[in-house]
């Protein structure tokens, strides 16, 4: 049998996305050439203020959107002498064919990147990379998440709590003004708690002190999921160490290519170097050399801050 | 060939050797003897008719010249400045038995300089588009080679690659002052002229699978390469201030961190710059750090500079340019301050023993011979390993245990329609050994789309 296709085979699967997709294929499969990559401007198609330098922004990338599964990332560049950053995949909406990101201003690209507005579009954007959570079901699930980290917690819980778990989502935040994805986190999870390190929300102190709470009045979830800052989520394994609770930390560590080519995100778990980029970036917290990943973190601070004054 | 002097060229990222002139590249190709069975076709891994193109020259007939060389060879100003021609077509040179071999390297590029700044890229007659499309994953010097050859045959073909810029290593490993990046944008856009359709941020594997490309194409082409850096797994490897070779030339070249903070991709490097291994690749990263401020930059190899595997050319540019060779030494871990940055490297000393398969003397450890050396960056340029990204996220795609992926002589793989050539073929090699092996491949598959073969098993 010749095993090349012909035509009247099966249809292409792009077009099973939308009719108004479909129009900018080829309907000849013989001069098909990926014509739905010609478009991809990665138009910004809406942007939200959730917080004061936190922002919300839908960007159309049909080819990703297809394919993000919860706890992978993008990595975008901004401008043609920007820097490549990742950033996770907070959601996404195949049939608008797009995905939105979250973005904390911190350095020169997030600054600049937080200042597009729709319509605008981004330089680059690759993905989905990084392995998939694990979407099981584990029975009860305690989800947490600090600061920006709470978004990208987001599609996680909704796909834990779809798979069927019982979910305890604790997040936490500087002050109330910073707690972001609340009202959706709630809808899919079957507690929510808060905690607020001025006390002006919720529990006053860390994210972590509320699941420490929650463990000992004898609550046992069978898995622990955790993403925010590199502190919180060592304090959240350290946690639930004495308990050998399954503990999952999505890790954020400097990355320059995302594919597994340069080795600027190696982590060590369980004294193995890993590569955050194409093995992570979910590993077992109980295993993560966290006072590692904080330091390699820290490689580029100075270069960070010069970059920002020059930029304003 | 004339070229930057010293102690200029270690301050800037431009060109070292500076070219031919019209003259000298005549005079130079006058020597040649025209031989009837000329041996240094024979050991180009592309086959150029190098004889024709030289004769060429002779009679100053340039654009004759680079015609003859684009009938096999896409991407001559490339291979002009990175092909290890000492061991290819010059070291097959009759006249170098006695003499000095032909400069065809600098004579090939001299004829793609000559086309290129004269403006006048002249695109082959291209036939009338056949039906089959061809996708070819990575844009590296495989998937260009491929990718042109293919079009020029007349088949559609889309090139992906998951940087933002195509040209593979060509883009993000080999550095601009050994081959200006300008040079590899002006190649691409003479693969893009013949109608090849290139498609950056698009992660073959991730956001496209080969399994689909499979539905969309009659053949796909894998040129992924060999990405993945090879670690040593020492103790403090993870020091900040230990870069892979990788990670220190993509900072540099592809992120331009060199003109850092014009560009926003930063790379922190210190005074004392330590780059372990000696390749082509560390050399460059050994040259690399002094171009970018290093007071030191020193390569530390565990056997002596008769094994080294970079070209000659490369090293002895190297010496000139002040970087040291400590050899028959190698780290054995790592020390670091408080804030966990690298401050020394523990090496121990080696001894060279009885040769090992590769026809090398194998390096003896000397025990007890453990010293310190104070370095602030260390550069581990150890060799890549096959990209794993596509063998990972394609059922079916047999791999050798190193990674590779098992191929036929034609670079037909385990999967119908599927081929693969170069880096992720055969290990890191040279550019023009994956070009060669693409080459092959290019023509296997037009052999196929053509006249329907059976698929072998492997």
């Amino acid at each position: 049998m010749n095993p090349r296709i012909r035509p009247g085979e099966p249809e292409s699967y792009l077009a099973r996305l939308r009719p108004h997709y479909f129009f900018r294929f080829s309907f000849f499969r013989h001069t098909f050439n990926f014509d739905c990559l010609k478009w991809m401007g990665y138009t910004i198609l809406s942007k939200e203020t959730l917080a004061p330098g936190i922002t919300r922004f839908e960007i159309e990338a049909p080819l990703i959107a297809r394919k993000a599964l919860p706890g992978q990332f993008v990595i975008i560049r901004v401008t043609e002498k920007g820097e490549r950053i990742p950033l996770t995949i907070v959601d996404t909406d195949p049939e608008r064919g797009s995905l939105s990101i979250v973005v904390l201003e911190a350095g020169r690209t997030t600054k600049l990147l937080s200042s597009l507005e729709p319509g605008q579009t981004l330089l680059n954007c690759v993905g989905p990379l990084g392995r998939p959570t694990e979407i099981n079901l584990y029975g009860e699930v305690a989800c947490v998440g600090g600061g920006v980290g709470v978004a990208c917690l987001y599609p996680v819980v909704r796909g834990l709590k779809q798979a069927g778990n019982k979910i305890l989502t604790m997040i936490g935040a500087r002050t109330a003004q910073l707690l972001i994805f609340e009202q959706e986190l709630r809808r899919w999870s079957d507690e929510l708690l808060v905690s607020t390190d001025d006390g002006s929300r919720g529990h006053k102190g860390l994210v972590h002190e509320l699941l420490k709470r929650a463990l000992e009045e004898g609550r046992r979830p069978n898995l622990v999921y955790a993403v925010g800052p590199v502190l919180m989520m060592k304090a959240i394994a350290e946690v639930t160490k004495p308990y050998q609770i399954k503990t999952l930390a999505s890790l954020n560590p400097i990355m320059v290519d995302g594919t597994g080519m340069c080795g600027s995100c190696r982590v060590e778990v369980g004294g193995r170097m890993r590569f955050a980029c194409v093995d992570g970036p979910e590993f077992d917290a109980h295993q993560v050399d966290f006072d590692l990943l904080l330091k390699r973190n820290q490689r580029y601070l100075e270069e960070e801050k010069l970059s920002a004054t020059l930029h304003g | 060939m004339p070229e930057q002097p010293v102690e200029r060229r270690i301050r800037n990222f431009d060109e070292v050797p500076l070219g031919y002139t019209p003259e000298m590249a005549m005079e130079e190709a006058s020597r040649c003897l025209q031989c009837p069975k000329p041996a240094c076709v024979e050991g180009c891994p592309v086959r150029v008719n190098i004889p024709a193109f030289i004769a060429a020259i002779r009679r100053g007939e340039f654009e004759k010249a680079i015609g003859i060389i684009k009938e096999t060879n896409s991407l001559p100003a490339i291979c002009g400045r990175v092909c290890p021609y000492e061991n290819q077509c010059e070291g097959a040179c009759i006249l170098g038995k006695k003499y000095e071999p032909v400069g065809i390297g600098f004579l090939e590029r001299f004829a793609a300089d000559y086309e290129r700044e004269h403006s006048k890229l002249e695109i082959p007659p291209l036939p009338e588009p056949r039906g089959e499309s061809v996708a070819v994953v990575g844009s590296g010097p495989a998937g260009l080679t491929a990718a042109a050859d293919l079009a020029k045959l007349g088949h559609p073909v889309t090139v992906f690659e998951a940087l933002h810029e195509p040209g593979g290593v060509l883009m993000y490993g080999i550095p601009e002052f050994r081959l200006p990046k300008r040079i590899v944008r002006a190649e691409v856009d003479y693969v893009r002229k013949l109608g090849v359709e290139i498609k950056t941020d698009v992660a073959v594997g991730l956001t496209l699978t080969v399994e689909e490309l499979l539905r969309e194409f009659g053949a796909v082409f894998i040129g992924t390469g060999a990405g993945l850096p090879n670690f040593m797994h020492l103790p403090g490897e993870s020091l900040n201030g230990i870069f892979s070779a990788n990670e220190f030339l993509t900072r540099v070249n592809l992120m331009r961190a060199y003109k850092f903070p014009e560009y926003d991709t930063p790379i922190r490097i210190g005074k004392t710059v330590a780059t372990i291994g000696a390749g082509n690749v560390s050399m460059d990263c050994a040259r690399t750090a002094l171009r970018l401020g290093a007071e030191r930059s020193i390569i530390v190899y565990r056997r002596t500079e008769q094994e080294m595997p970079a070209r000659k050319e490369e090293i002895k540019r190297a010496k000139e340019e002040g970087v040291e060779f400590h050899t028959l030494s190698a780290p054995v871990r790592y020390v670091g301050d408080e804030r966990g940055w690298v401050r020394q490297m523990i090496c121990t000393r080696f001894r060279l023993g009885e040769p090992d398969e590769s026809g090398r003397r194998r390096p003896v450890r000397i025990e007890g011979s453990e010293f310190p050396m104070d370095t602030d960056t260390v550069v581990v340029a150890i060799g890549q390993s096959p990209n794993p990204l596509v063998p990972r996220t394609t059922p079916g795609l047999k791999t050798s245990e190193w990674g590779t992926i098992i191929v036929d002589q034609e670079g037909r793989t385990s999967l119908p329609r599927v081929w693969a050539a170069g880096d992720i073929v055969h290990g890191d090699a040279t550019v023009i050994l994956a070009m060669g092996t693409a080459r092959i491949a290019a023509a296997s598959i037009h052999r196929f789309l053509t006249s329907p073969a059976g698929w072998p098993t492997l």
